[in-house]
């Protein structure tokens, strides 16, 4: 299974991806702003990435840039969550080397989805 | 979807039709959405060092298939094989959460029944006897007995113990 | 962890989330606000948002929502802070709290105070409204059969990690589709990067959906690629494009995703060359295909000629074909090889020993799931070579050998296979205790005289591995018969040479593929069986005069100067064969952990290649057997498993003097 990096400032939201997708049996690595998530990128080659845009110290956009200047993460698939609202912000994080996004609010089913599509 | 469908419901709602078939004397009960297939007999490929019950394996459009005769397996007498063997092709999953598709070798199939949740009963307790831990329930029809089995648990036994079987067997050296 | 306990984390950092918004817009003073603050205030709404739809409470989700969006305005600046707003958001951020209050306590809320909150949210929001929705496509006029999709993407769309694949996938589940590769945009292959993207597809979808559920599969690439969408109308789904014509390109259907058959979907990282190798392979299929088909209308003696050429070409082609994409499930060892020096650091640190790591050959490539499955034996036999082969360094030192150890890693190609090379420096077996040990245990007569590598090799007997090579380091109790299974099930076999004092060599032999194998058909009595062809050392008619019977009735037959044990498959699969005496069979000879036996049958059949399938999938491993195959006729045949016989036919063999004993 793979090993996905799940980026989100909020605890719960870490928790509820991090519990979907271990059941689904993958194995998640978390992290609570862009700063941490680009350190765990670093030490371990995760297989897709997840991360918020909203977040305090380091935020998504400058995360997905970040990751696509990391030797090994040229192609892994990274997806922004972003809200609906935030239309602009789909393509921002497109512009910054993102794969595509993930609409929030989504619930476990559909992050399962969108995960699988993926990693496919 | 397949896989959804298979998912035991909760209230039990999905789970009441039945597909039935006779070993012998008695008549047997399946979960119908276990069923993927019934098909005629057509010889199998045996597979050294199984059980007699254990008649071989077959091309299932591309998939290899094992197929266990039930009639053997509850040792019933005169189990023949012609054009009037019915192979009832199920899916299964077992302890080990693997899916597994698997052909059982009846009589006949008989019916399709709704057997609701008042019609069944716990198995009797018949000791410890470990041949009758996959039956799952007895329904009582106004004129006859079904015996509910569990095909996961069939199955998976029957893979675990030739597993363990083979261990031994090897293990001999 | 259970959901319950995320929903609950859920609740806590809400109502957390809802008292920072709370402090912070009291303090907030109307007009410009402190960028931190407002973002700070921004992430705690946008935080439940995401919550409350994750977990399922929908109606929070959806309520504050518009708050939200209210600050995200003020953010971007399209919006001030006015102390009627800073109100409205302070009796959402009540509101709010009152719905997750409710939601944990199962509780209802005032729903009436909630809806007024949310008119007037709405009315704020609708005040300055910023621009609509992008403008809609125009729906369908009619029910249309399918689309023609063109799809020309940017050659930097793969650099995202995209993969057009998983686009025609997702669309496949829309409905039956085929798709075309055009090459026409494919460098020159020097000027080829094989990091970008050159093809371009037209496919054909024949599911009546709408253009936006199209749209929909390509949203994440709709700015990296032109996309043009055409109804194809309802009497001719098939859609001939008639105008068109196909120079070069790749016509294939794609099966339905999701579909059924065994198991799991696995996935593999293709390196582009081996893509483009395929692709212009099937280019050359296609012009065989045309030049072919040119004849079709004309077959007189003059063209059979070149008919016939044109037939080996197209066997040259798929011959090529098939090997190229077999190619695509074979990966470099390095993979493998890569964990070994952080694993040989970390352990001599924890030993004490000073190790040098050589590796070699990390290029030679094999099966992606013979890959995956070597990693853990090898782990375990390098852990064994620390642990056991390589001595302290003092005790290197007297023995007059450098005091740093060699561990080494050797990778190469032999045959058909693969050969792995797991080799130490140190101290070596110690073959007396192995066969002190051996006779112990049963395994040998006290008489038995056997070369000392073949008492070394006992190592890997289930009977002696486990209880003598358990250390904390060797792992939990998985001993060489544990390594030697796993390399089993694989196809391979497993062996070793070992000097005393000068060290040991553990050799892996392993099948390079394990989808296909090239098989020599044989019979037994009424059953087919598959030897894998680069078993097979040579096949010999049996003279009866160079038949040797030992006490116990094993059987040996001389070739050349070498006596080697006569293996009958009938007797180790119960099956009884058809010829009466030895001399009406045939003898195959074949090696196993590097010896030689004749594995006894009725006959030779043809040979050929076969698809492996697995027996395990919808059964479990047997004994003797790696796999199955579905032959022409469609039924079943089996593909032997050497050592798995020999193991067998070695069990046979052994249990009547345990059974004495």
């Amino acid at each position: 299974m793979a090993t996905i990096l799940a980026v989100d400032d909020s605890p719960s939201m870490r928790k509820m991806v991090s519990f979907t997708l271990k059941e689904a049996g993958h194995r998640v690595l978390t992290a609570e702003n862009g700063e941490q998530g680009l350190e765990l990128a670093k030490a371990e080659k995760a297989d897709l990435v997840l991360t918020d845009i909203n977040m305090p110290t380091m935020d998504g956009i400058s995360l997905v840039k970040a990751l696509r200047a990391l030797p090994g993460y040229e192609h892994v698939p990274i997806l922004v969550l972003t809200t609906e609202s935030g239309a602009n912000k789909k393509l921002e994080g497109k512009a910054a080397g993102a794969t595509g996004w993930l609409v929030k609010p989504f619930n476990p089913e559909k992050l399962l989805e969108v995960v699988a599509k993926v990693l496919d | 979807m397949l896989d959804e469908l298979l998912q035991p419901d909760q209230h039990g709602r999905r789970r009441n039709q039945f597909l039935t078939f006779f070993l012998g004397q008695e008549e047997y009960g399946i979960d119908i959405l276990r069923v993927q297939e019934i098909k005629g007999w057509n010889g199998a490929t045996a597979i050294p060092n199984t059980p007699d019950y254990i008649l071989g394996v077959i091309n299932l459009r591309g998939i290899i298939v094992p197929i266990i005769d039930l009639r053997l397996r509850f040792g019933l007498p005169e189990a023949r094989y012609d054009a009037m063997t019915v192979v009832i092709v199920v899916k299964t999953r077992g302890e080990d959460d693997q899916e597994r598709t698997v052909g059982l070798v009846v009589d006949a199939v008989s019916e399709v029944y709704d057997l609701s949740e008042k019609t069944m009963n716990p198995p009797p307790e018949l000791g410890c006897s470990v041949e009758t831990d996959f039956i799952e329930a007895i329904a009582n029809l106004e004129d006859k007995m079904i015996i509910v089995m569990n095909v996961d648990k069939l199955v998976s036994r029957e893979v675990r113990e030739q597993a363990k079987k083979a261990v031994q067997a090897a293990g001999a050296s | 962890m259970d959901l319950r306990e995320v929903l609950e984390s859920f609740f806590e950092e809400s109502l957390e989330g809802l008292d920072l918004m709370e402090q912070e817009l009291l303090a907030m003073q109307p007009g410009a606000v402190p960028r931190d603050v407002i973002d700070a205030v921004f992430r705690a709404a946008h935080s439940i948002k995401g919550g409350g739809g994750a977990f399922g409470l929908q109606h929070i989700s959806d309520f504050i929502h518009h708050a939200e969006t209210l600050l995200d305005e003020v953010r971007a600046g399209r919006r001030t802070m006015s102390a009627e707003l800073i109100e409205l958001l302070l009796a959402s951020v009540d509101c709010t709290r009152a719905m997750v209050r409710a939601a944990r306590g199962g509780e209802a809320f005032d729903a009436d105070q909630v809806e007024a909150v949310r008119r007037r949210l709405q009315a704020a929001l609708e005040d300055g409204a910023t621009a609509g929705h992008d403008a809609a496509t125009p729906a369908p006029a009619q029910a249309v059969a399918g689309w023609r999709i063109r799809f020309v993407p940017e050659p930097t769309l793969i650099g995202r990690g995209n993969d057009p694949l998983r686009l025609f996938r997702e669309l496949a589940e829309l409905g039956p589709l085929t798709a075309r590769a055009e090459l026409d945009r494919l460098p020159d292959f020097e000027a080829l990067d094989p990091t970008e993207l050159h093809l371009s597809w037209t496919l054909e979808l024949a599911a009546p959906v709408e253009a936006e559920e199209i749209k929909e599969v390509f949203a994440w690439v709709l700015d990296e690629c032109r996309l043009e969408l055409e109804p194809l109308p309802a009497d001719d789904g098939g859609g001939r494009s008639a105008g068109r014509t196909e120079t070069q390109g790749a016509h294939c259907p794609l099966p339905p995703a999701g579909g059924g058959g065994g198991g799991g979907t696995e996935s593999i990282r293709v390196s582009l060359d081996k893509i483009d190798a395929l692709i212009n392979l099937v280019g050359e299929l296609v012009i065989t295909q045309s030049m072919l088909n040119a004849f079709g209308g004309d077959l007189s003696e003059r063209s059979l000629e070149r008919l016939r050429d044109g037939l080996a070409q197209l066997m040259r082609n798929t011959h090529q074909l098939q090997e190229t994409v077999l190619k695509i499930r074979m990966l470099p060892i390095r993979f493998c090889f890569n964990r070994f020096p952080r694993l040989v650091h970390d352990l001599s640190v924890k030993l004490g020993k000073q190790v040098r790591l050589v590796v070699s050959g990390e290029d030679t490539e094999l099966d992606k799931t013979v890959l995956e499955h070597i990693s853990d034996p090898l782990v375990h036999l390098v852990r064994n070579a620390m642990d056991h082969g390589l001595e302290m360094p003092e005790e290197r030192r007297r023995a007059g050998k450098p005091e740093q150890g060699t561990l080494a890693l050797n990778a190469y190609h032999e045959g058909g296979h693969i050969v792995i090379e797991v080799s130490d420096d140190g101290r070596g077996l110690d073959t007396d205790k192995i066969r002190r040990k051996a006779v112990e245990r049963g395994l040998i007569a006290p008489e038995e005289v056997l070369p000392p590598q073949q008492i070394n090799n006992l190592v890997f007997h289930p009977g002696l591995s486990t209880a003598e090579t358990v250390t904390d380091l060797s792992g939990r109790g998985v001993g060489m018969d544990v390594v030697k299974r796993n390399i089993n099930e694989l196809g391979g076999d497993v062996w070793l040479e070992s000097e005393p004092g000068r060290g040991t060599t553990v050799f892996i032999r392993l099948p390079l593929t394990l989808a296909i194998l090239d098989g020599q058909l044989l019979r037994v009595g009424g059953e087919i069986y598959i030897m894998p062809l680069n078993a097979i050392i040579e096949t010999l008619c049996i003279d009866p005069k160079a038949v040797n019977t030992l006490p116990g009735g094993r059987r040996l037959y001389r070739v050349r100067d070498q006596n080697i044990p006569i293996v009958a498959l009938g007797e180790v699969f119960g099956v009884a064969p058809r010829a009466r005496r030895l001399e009406d069979g045939l003898l195959i000879v074949v090696d196993a952990e590097r010896q030689r036996y004749g594995i006894w049958v009725d006959e030779l059949l043809d040979q050929q290649q076969v698809v492996i399938k697995s027996l395990k999938s919808n059964f479990r491993n047997v004994e003797g057997i790696s796999g199955a195959t579905i032959l022409g006729s469609g039924r079943v045949a089996l593909i032997l498993d050497i050592p798995g016989i020999i193991g067998l036919w070695q069990a046979r063999a052994r249990t009547p003097r345990l059974g004495a004993a």
